[in-house]
């Protein structure tokens, strides 16, 4: 039973994680950055949240529904003022601006917050689910997870696959020359890509921040780091490889830490990251395409 | 030309010694921004009191005060204590936490500057260096005094340890309470480890300690991840009793904590802001009157090296024209043999590394306050 339980808990964590990497996922398909201020709009989604609930008492759904449009905002600011003149440097320049644009978001966080920890109210409650005669108890904030995990995954799927928009994303990330001459807005394209992630990473700061009760500046900046590995690890610029990475490293960060040793469990997890990476290069479900020249 | 200079000079002298009181400059170093700006901010008001009121009385000491921020960082650290050193320190007050101490307390030994710390309790501040002194508990002693203390008021006999692997202050206490458990009689059941950006999820170790039946889960740790511990123990009905050091102090005035969770948990901390005597009460009413906060263990500590100085100042007859080397090596004569009273501790006194031995007061937190245990 005890393996269930921890089972259970890395799916939650995992579920975390993944929603996050779709994030990272879509706009290194879209745009071929790694957008590494992601974490950082995971923590201000999340700190916008803990206001709403905590000191103005909102709904927590309003509070939730307060930090999407807050991060998507947001995301549209950073893309617009920092990555978009940017479309034509090479992708060191770029990299080094999303560094510099996640440094600038969490020094505003300590200045506009302070650093002192705060406790984040859990959106829906601590109350638990009782299986098999109370043998197996389940947070309703892991089933919540769990929950929002497969929504998102589902409604991005259909977006992706069958909407004009979501067919000029496929476009775009296929082969922006192209797209741009077939009449697809490539900017516009890309500037939806960072609103839909900045989205996610608010709905990801919510969920995390309820799952593990703190809230800091620096709360989205290692999560996020871990859920890079996870989009890597499935398959950057890959949707479903997003969630399995991420399913995965929750998966195995927990057992890790259960059965091998908890001082143990990064070192493992990493190992695991280099051995798939040497065996499948593009990761688990990367697509591995030959650099046009 | 000269005789008249010199006049001057004698005059200058002559006016200087008349007003009695001798101002000392006393400056430390602490995080006042930053991740543990709490700690800092403490200790550094706790000791403004403690100037404020000395200086009221108009004895034979004075002090001026001066702190810099170091962010906890261990060359910043240095950095303002060179600033300090400019300003024209006397004696110092070291860092409020341990790292950037370890790093201040160097320059005061090669320097000659005598430092007192209020709260840096890692054993490496004062290790080697005859001029750094402690009002806190150095770490090994914090798990030792702790196992004591669960064995002696038979808290528990099986112990869970969770411990944060990559942080030397909780290393530090849990070394000393695993050496010295098993000949107290308690038995440690289950020990497990976190470290920073791992230190989200709790469900393995609190699975582990609850499936191996402990009793009593011991905490050397900071408030923050202890706050995750209990919230997540609390999610699955895991209802142990909690033992924490002083790192635990804070919990209470973590914005959004609901301190129900902490209900029942018992921290060993030198100072108790309930304790009836009338000298910890002016001080509480004072802090309170000024940051409308109930003060911790840092701003007590803070405030007793306030005093501890002007005793030992008195004692010594040193006076603020004297060198630095001259006032440390006065200060080093006084803190080996004296013994001070303070609101961290009674009858407190200091071997010659600059530890400190003083008794302990377990507490615990009972509707969102600390209660003294007797």
């Amino acid at each position: 039973m005890i393996f269930l339980d921890f089972f259970i808990s890395g799916i939650s964590l995992g579920s975390i994680y993944a929603i996050i990497a779709l994030g990272y996922t879509m706009v290194y398909g879209i745009a071929k950055m790694l957008n590494f201020a992601h974490g950082d709009v995971i923590m201000i989604g999340a700190y916008v949240c803990f206001y709403a609930v905590s000191r103005y008492k909102l709904d927590p759904f309003i509070g939730v529904a307060l930090a999407i449009l807050v991060s998507t905002l947001l995301g549209i600011i950073v893309e617009r003022l920092a990555y978009k003149p940017l479309r034509q440097a090479p992708s060191l320049a770029v990299l080094i601006t999303a560094i510099g644009v996640s440094y600038f978001l969490q020094n505003t966080a300590l200045l506009l917050w302070s650093s002192n920890p705060k406790f984040f109210p859990s959106i829906i409650g601590r109350g638990t689910f009782e299986f098999f005669g109370g043998k197996l108890s389940v947070s309703h904030v892991t089933i919540l997870t769990i929950g929002t995990c497969l929504l998102i995954m589902f409604i991005l799927s259909l977006f992706i696959n069958k909407t004009r928009l979501g067919k000029a994303m496929r476009a775009c990330s296929e082969d922006k020359g192209a797209a741009q001459l077939m009449g697809i807005n490539v900017n516009a394209t890309i500037s939806l890509t960072f609103a839909i992630g900045s989205g996610l990473a608010a709905i990801a700061g919510a969920l995390l921040c309820s799952a593990y009760q703190t809230l800091m500046p620096t709360t989205g900046s290692l999560p996020g780091i871990k859920a890079f590995t996870a989009a890597v690890f499935g398959g950057i610029g890959s949707i479903p490889g997003a969630f399995l990475g991420g399913l995965l490293l929750g998966v195995i960060e927990i057992f890790a830490k259960a059965y091998i040793s908890s001082q143990l469990s990064d070192a493992v997890v990493f190992a695991v990251l280099i051995i798939v990476l040497l065996v499948k290069p593009a990761g688990l479900l990367g697509k591995h395409t030959q650099e046009k020249v | 030309m000269t005789k008249k200079f010199l006049l001057a000079l004698v005059l200058i002298f002559a006016v200087s010694s008349c007003s009695f009181a001798d101002t000392f400059k006393i400056g430390g170093t602490a995080p006042l921004t930053g991740g543990a700006a709490i700690y800092g901010n403490a200790a550094k008001n706790g000791a403004q009191i403690a100037v404020d009121e000395i200086n009221a009385l108009n004895g034979g000491v004075k002090f001026e005060l001066r702190y810099e921020d170091d962010t906890h960082d261990a060359e910043k650290a240095v950095n303002a204590y060179n600033v300090l050193k400019d300003w024209g320190m006397q004696i110092s007050l070291g860092s409020v936490t341990s790292k950037p101490c370890e790093a201040t307390a160097a320059e005061n030994f090669s320097d000659r500057i005598f430092a007192l710390t209020p709260s840096a309790s890692s054993a490496a501040v004062t290790e080697d260096k005859d001029n750094v002194f402690q009002m806190c508990f150095v770490d090994p002693n914090q798990g030792s005094a702790s196992a004591q203390y669960i064995a002696s008021k038979n808290l528990g006999k099986k112990i869970a340890v969770i411990w944060k692997n990559d942080d030397v202050y909780s290393k530090g206490i849990r070394d000393t309470f695993v050496e010295k458990a098993p000949g107290l009689g308690l038995e440690i059941v289950s020990e497990t480890t976190f470290a920073d950006g791992n230190d989200n999820d709790f469900s393995v170790q609190i699975s582990d300690a609850q499936s191996k039946g402990a009793e009593l889960v011991f905490l050397p740790m900071y408030y923050q991840p202890a706050s995750l511990i209990l919230a997540q123990a609390s999610s699955i009905n895991f209802a142990p009793k909690w033992f924490g050091v002083d790192g635990m102090d804070g919990i209470l005035t973590m914005e959004g904590f609901d301190n129900s969770l902490a209900e029942g948990v018992i921290l060993l901390t030198p100072f108790n802001a309930d304790a009836k005597d009338e000298k910890t009460q002016k001080f509480v009413a004072e802090y309170k009157k000024r940051f409308g906060e109930i003060p911790n263990q840092f701003a007590a500590d803070g405030y007793d090296c306030v005093y501890a100085y002007c005793q030992a100042l008195t004692n010594s007859g040193a006076k603020s024209s004297m060198s630095n080397e001259e006032i440390n090596n006065l200060m080093i004569a006084q803190f080996t043999s004296m013994t001070f009273n303070g609101i961290t501790g009674e009858n407190m006194k200091w071997s010659k590394q600059g530890e400190v031995t003083k008794d302990p007061k377990g507490m615990i937190i009972q509707k969102g306050a600390y209660v003294g245990l007797e």
